[in-house]
């Protein structure tokens, strides 16, 4: 019966699911125009869902002090409070109330996320262009250089690092983009060997054209869009890294809230059986879920077979 | 003939072709008729459905395409209504396709001799033993070399002649009553070709196969069908048995087809001052591997220099040498009688902006992102500082110049372009520079025949008006005759025979420019059978042996 009761309500929860991605693919297709338009038009349901799941955490990340009924790190009640009408998410471990936390949140973990993957790419895609573009000593260099960095695990390599320079937010982004950007270097360098060898760059390399106008003008634009779809995938796994740095205790620091620490702190309440702690964990799922749906529909727009 | 004899009947055939979201007509109504041991020849430009055709010929459509009316019999079945399954035991066994590219069509993680086994004994036609001897035969047939050894390499370990050889053998592995050809021969060198070709010609005689041969070079396939069915964007020009066809083209299309091969530009005045480029004794390696021997040459101002020879006979590698990506390990290039610096990050812009040069890929040579106004209005920037008004003025003129409509084209990206509009792209670019001198490194091999003679035609025009002086890769020999003023022979890195082009095609020659210059195929439907035999007359080395 147990099983009967939760097939119905996932059944349900997929169909509310297609509605709303559906829904808002309409809504999407209908306000924008010309090639947006017909992108979002043939949109796959799976990518419009992505859409809209990450359209709703923006607006709650920027409006977060309209929709949140309680300040971040005020203690408003007694601890472990149940959900009331209320507190809608019942109160945590110090007695703030969950939900405004949850929302607040989002602006902390998703922004923090942003800042740290944009700066990953800035590193790594520089880095990596600059390596295929030049060659010789400077790509075995930065290549070497990077293959040392990712012979080590890069979560006990992030907790390494934290503990020497400290938990601020600053040191945190910094680490995790360096770390990450290893990968991204590694990615943009094949994909530019693969422009490199182009006529065209050729041509313009006999033209005499300086480096910066021949990675900005005819490589850079023929690399982007494998760039753009590991920008899905990498903000991804940023995300991750800082909830789980933030569950071991070395990342987002309290009083801030952030959905990795705030599964910690509530982690006790797991054991009576309520679920509450699992909402930010929750979160965490749906957002990287709708992430990868939308990048699986850039990839394959970028991949040509469109065309 | 009676009915009982035709093999394939394919009756007012439709096939469209997906652009967006709309179906766009392919093939327009095609009747199509083959007879048992018959070889029909389907000539036509890029872009006229002549292999949307042969794939139809097996009720088979490309992704993105589909048949959408008319009926295709083979052998009283009906393809176009026969199941999955019925299809999948016709192809391979009774109908069998060979491709334009067999290094791209070959699996490489498997030998040959395994890609050759799977037809027949996954049709049931042969055990693996009887097909593995059967091969053996066939290789021989085709007169590869080591037949018995050949079907253990791996597809990169054979040219690519050999493996255009494998492929048809293994197309003929099950003995199909039908096969394709897809341009079987586009990808090869002329000394290669023959032996293909005469390979291709031996065994539809032998074992008496139906074939349709599509290509878009006349002369090859005046040697190979009994009929032609001309096509031209996706409808039927003309039909008629080779012979007739040749001899008495109705058509006007079909006449000019005809008549590509008579483009031949004015004979120049001999040279005067100094050449705009000399080569001086060059010598050049990659790592230990010596590809330039000693190579010396001159170019005039007004005058074209054709380098000829296989691939991998350095033309290429010289063009490399001249323009400053390989600096030789000898020898140096003169530009006006003063020596240029061996690498081009040495050489100053003005070096840099008078020797230009025009590659064969026109797809890889334009960066797909890049609007026609900025790919050709660069260089006008870079070397002339020309700005605003003045810049938009010139991409126009040189627009007009290379007689693209500059309204219609300024804003367009590459991807907007056919293949010629793109090599005309590629010599505006080069001509923006306003250079001397300009490489042209097989302009012209990835062109139709018609294409081709209207790009020949217009760089010969530009050569006048600009005072260009020309270096001219290519291997085709029709190409030389068209445009060439002097030729360069080159084989395995070393110029064989070098000198005007009227000396050139007059005998005596050095034996390797006369086995290049006799294996031009030629419009006579006679030419191969002649030339195989006084060439197995004189001795000469038979197809295969090369």
């Amino acid at each position: 019966m147990g099983f009967l009761v939760f097939l119905f309500w996932a059944c349900v929860t997929l169909a509310a699911a297609i509605a709303l991605a559906w829904g808002f693919r309409k809504l999407a297709a209908a306000v924008t125009k010309g090639e947006m338009h017909r992108a979002l038009r043939d949109a796959p349901l799976t990518a419009s869902f992505g859409m809209m799941v990450i359209a709703i955490y923006l607006i709650v990340a920027i409006l977060a002090p309209v929709i949140a009924p309680y300040p971040e790190r005020m203690i408003v009640s007694t601890q472990f409070q149940p959900w009331t009408a209320e507190h809608w998410l019942g109160t945590d471990a110090l007695g703030r109330d969950m939900f405004s936390r949850m929302v607040y949140g989002t602006r902390n973990t998703v922004g923090i996320a942003f800042a740290t993957t944009a700066l990953a790419f800035l590193i790594g895609s520089v880095l990596g262009l600059l390596a295929a573009t030049v060659g010789g000593w400077l790509d075995q260099g930065l290549s070497r250089l990077v293959d040392v960095f990712m012979a080590i695990p890069s979560l006990i390599f992030a907790l390494l690092l934290l503990t020497i320079f400290g938990t601020s937010i600053l040191t945190l982004i910094l680490v995790i983009a360096v770390i990450d950007s290893t990968r991204v270097f590694r990615l943009s360098r094949a994909v530019t060997e693969g422009v490199v060898v182009m006529d065209y760059v050729e041509a313009a390399r006999l033209r005499g054209e300086g480096l910066v106008y021949l990675i900005t003008r005819e490589i850079l634009p023929n690399v982007t869009a494998p760039l753009v779809a590991e920008f899905g995938l990498r903000f991804c796994f940023v995300f991750l890294a800082i909830s789980a740095l933030s569950f071991l205790g070395l990342g987002i620091q309290p009083p801030t809230a952030d959905w990795g620490s705030m599964v910690r702190e509530n982690a006790t309440l797991i054991t009576f059986g309520d679920i509450t702690p699992l909402l930010p964990a929750g979160a965490i799922a749906l957002l990287t879920v709708a992430v990868n749906f939308v990048v699986d529909w850039q990839l394959y727009r970028a991949s040509g077979l469109k065309e | 003939m009676s009915d009982k004899d035709i093999l394939l009947d394919i009756k007012g055939l439709k096939i469209e072709g997906k652009a967006g979201d709309d179906w766009l007509p392919i093939v327009n109504g095609i009747d199509l008729t083959l007879r048992k041991g018959e070889v029909l020849g389907l000539i036509g430009e890029s872009g006229a459905g002549k292999s949307t055709i042969g794939l139809g010929a097996m009720g088979f459509a490309r992704d993105g395409c589909r048949i959408s009316g008319g009926q295709i019999l083979f052998d009283g079945i009906d393809l176009r209504k026969a199941s999955a399954d019925k299809l999948r035991r016709l192809r391979g066994k009774r109908i069998a396709y060979v491709a334009q590219s067999a290094a791209a069509s070959f699996n490489p993680a498997h030998k040959l001799m395994d890609q050759y086994c799977e037809a027949p004994v996954r049709h049931g036609v042969m055990s693996r033993a009887e097909a593995e001897h059967d091969a053996v035969e066939l290789y021989r047939k085709m007169q590869l070399p080591n037949p018995e050894e050949i079907g253990f390499r791996y597809p990169h370990q054979v040219s690519g002649g050999q493996l255009q050889r494998a492929m048809t053998a293994m197309a003929m592995s099950c003995r199909p009553d039908l096969i394709i050809f897809d341009e079987p021969t586009t990808a090869l060198d002329v000394t290669t070709q023959i032996e293909v070709l005469a390979a291709i010609r031996d065994i539809v005689e032998q074992f008496g196969t139906a074939a349709i041969y599509i290509t878009h070079d006349l002369a090859v396939v005046a040697q190979m069908a009994d009929r032609i069915k001309i096509l031209l964007r996706g409808d039927e020009i003309e039909e008629a048995d080779t012979r007739t066809m040749l001899a008495q083209p109705k058509h006007d299309y079909t006449k000019s087809l005809w008549a590509v091969r008579s483009f031949q530009r004015e004979t120049q005045a001999a040279p005067e001052g100094q050449p705009v480029v000399s080569v001086r004794g060059v010598s050049a390696a990659y790592g230990p591997v010596r590809v330039l021997d000693d190579v010396s040459f001159d170019i005039y101002a007004r005058r074209t220099v054709a380098v000829v020879g296989e691939s991998g006979s350095g033309k290429s590698t010289a063009a490399r040498v001249i323009t400053g990506l390989l600096p030789p390990i000898e020898g140096e290039v003169l530009f006006e009688g003063k020596s240029l610096p061996a690498d081009y990050r040495q050489r100053t812009r003005d070096q840099l902006r008078h020797a230009q040069m025009i590659y064969q890929m026109a797809d890889t040579a334009l960066n797909p992102k890049l609007t026609i106004r900025k790919l050709i209005g660069r260089p006008a920037q870079m070397y002339l500082g020309l700005r605003g008004k003045a810049l938009t003025e010139r991409i126009r003129e040189l627009l007009h110049l290379i007689e693209m409509e500059p309204d219609d084209f300024i804003d367009r990206l590459p991807s907007e372009l056919s293949g010629g509009q793109k090599q005309r792209i590629g010599i505006a670019r080069a001509l923006a520079a306003e250079p001397r001198f300009i490489i042209c490194d097989e302009v012209t091999s990835a062109l139709d025949q018609i294409v081709a003679e209207g790009i020949l035609r217009l760089l010969d025009r530009l050569q006048g008006e600009l005072d260009l002086a020309y270096m001219f890769i290519t291997h085709d020999l029709a190409t030389v005759r068209a445009i060439a003023d002097d030729v360069v022979v080159m084989q395995q890195g070393r110029v064989v025979e070098q000198g005007t082009k009227a000396e050139m095609f007059a005998p005596p020659h050095h034996p390797y420019t006369e086995l290049l210059l006799s294996s031009v195929p030629e419009m006579d439907p006679d030419w191969l059978t002649h030339l195989l035999e006084k060439r197995s007359k004189q001795g000469m080395p038979a197809p295969g042996a090369i």
